[in-house]
């Protein structure tokens, strides 16, 4: 009883912080918000006991996409606020409820028996020499799958590396403080990287036979990589030039995520 | 068919339900082309969660779920990843391309 307290808490949160974030007044606000969806969600996808998947929602879909639209929200000029006429939201979210109302009925009405692939997963398992079962799904049943997945991602980055202006790249990530200064960010970069790509490297490793995995440990490199750029420690090397001697490194960096930076033409 | 139990996998079932309606109507309602990518990652948020339902509902053979359909979330979240990245992109590149119009545009 009290876990389904809890479970019913953690829904209405939810619930909450996503009519928040659609309702939010501005689109820094909105991406705040969007984060900590993410976050929540983690922790239903623990609640529903699918640790595989807690773990990369909390890594990729809640901390990888909120920083990358952290990046944007800065740079995106806010939305004028162009209201649809009266009619069309009602419309619109007479729609949106018939849609959650028919999801609704699917899964107060299962179909019984539940489908499910769990046994079929169980007697194969053995055979591709991993102990996680998802690790043998994504790396054994479905490898083509997960081998696409990889080639997505590729092209992914050649779409933004294409679109993306030339002056964002090598940017560095946030707001910059003076690199070698003292303060809370170098600190937490000097102490928390080498610990964190320990933990991106044994988060692919243990992948094999308990939750974790190569995209999640990844993004924790990267998120490594990340703290590292912010406070001035990344690319090694870099960290000591002055900004006038880099002029990539002054032009693009926005001044506050939190302010829209303006943009040169 | 008969009515599902009033548990875990129920509760999170009904939460994703509600999600995906609040994403929908956030993708055609709102104006910004960010805060329509916004709401769209939280109608895909309730679309992985509706699949781990399922996945809860399917355990069995010692696993506390089914691992296919939360392997296919895992897929699911890197590629919405991807599309996100791509689409911020494309934003970005929209904003500084047309003055006014910038994260505007669509309706």
């Amino acid at each position: 009883m009290i876990a389904l307290v809890l479970d019913g808490g953690i829904a209405l949160l939810t619930i909450g912080i996503a009519a928040w974030t659609i309702r939010a007044a501005d689109d820094f606000a909105a991406v705040v918000g969007f984060v900590a969806y993410g976050l929540i969600l983690t922790l239903a996808w623990t609640r529903l006991g699918a640790y595989d998947v807690a773990l990369t929602e909390a890594a990729i879909g809640g901390g990888a996409t909120g920083v990358i639209l952290m990046r944007a929200g800065a740079r995106v000029k806010p939305a004028p606020v162009a209201r649809p006429s009266k009619r069309a939201r009602i419309l619109v979210g007479a729609l949106s409820a018939a849609v959650a109302a028919g999801l609704s009925a699917i899964v107060l009405l299962p179909p019984q028996p539940a489908p499910s692939l769990a046994l079929e997963v169980r007697q194969h398992l053995a055979s591709t020499g991993l102990g996680n079962p998802i690790g043998g799904v994504l790396m054994a049943y479905r490898a083509a799958d997960t081998f696409l997945e990889t080639v997505v991602v590729l092209l992914a980055l050649f779409g933004v590396w294409s679109l993306g202006r030339d002056a964002h790249w090598g940017g560095r990530a946030g707001p910059a403080p003076r690199p070698g200064e003292g303060g809370a960010l170098p600190l937490f970069a000097r102490v928390l990287v080498p610990a964190g790509i320990v933990i991106g490297i044994y988060i692919v490793w243990v992948g094999a036979d308990a939750p974790g995995g190569k995209f999640q440990g990844a993004t924790i490199l990267a998120a490594m990589a990340i703290l590292a750029g912010m406070a001035g420690r990344y690319p090694p090397g870099r960290s000591s030039l002055s900004a006038s001697a880099l002029p990539a490194f002054r032009s693009p960096a926005p001044s506050s995520p939190i302010r829209p930076a303006s943009r040169s033409r | 068919m008969s009515l599902a139990p009033l548990d875990a996998a129920t509760l999170y079932g009904l939460m994703g339900a509600i999600l995906v309606g609040l994403g929908l109507h956030g993708v055609v309602i709102l104006s910004g082309f960010l805060r329509r990518l916004l709401a769209f990652n939280l109608l895909g948020g309730g679309v992985f969660i509706l699949f781990g339902v399922i996945a809860r509902r399917g355990a069995g053979a010692g696993f506390s779920g089914d691992p296919v359909p939360q392997a296919l979330v895992i897929t699911g979240i890197v590629v919405a990843f991807c599309a996100t990245a791509l689409a911020i992109t494309l934003i970005e590149w929209l904003a500084e391309d047309d003055g006014d119009d910038a994260s505007g545009g669509g309706s």
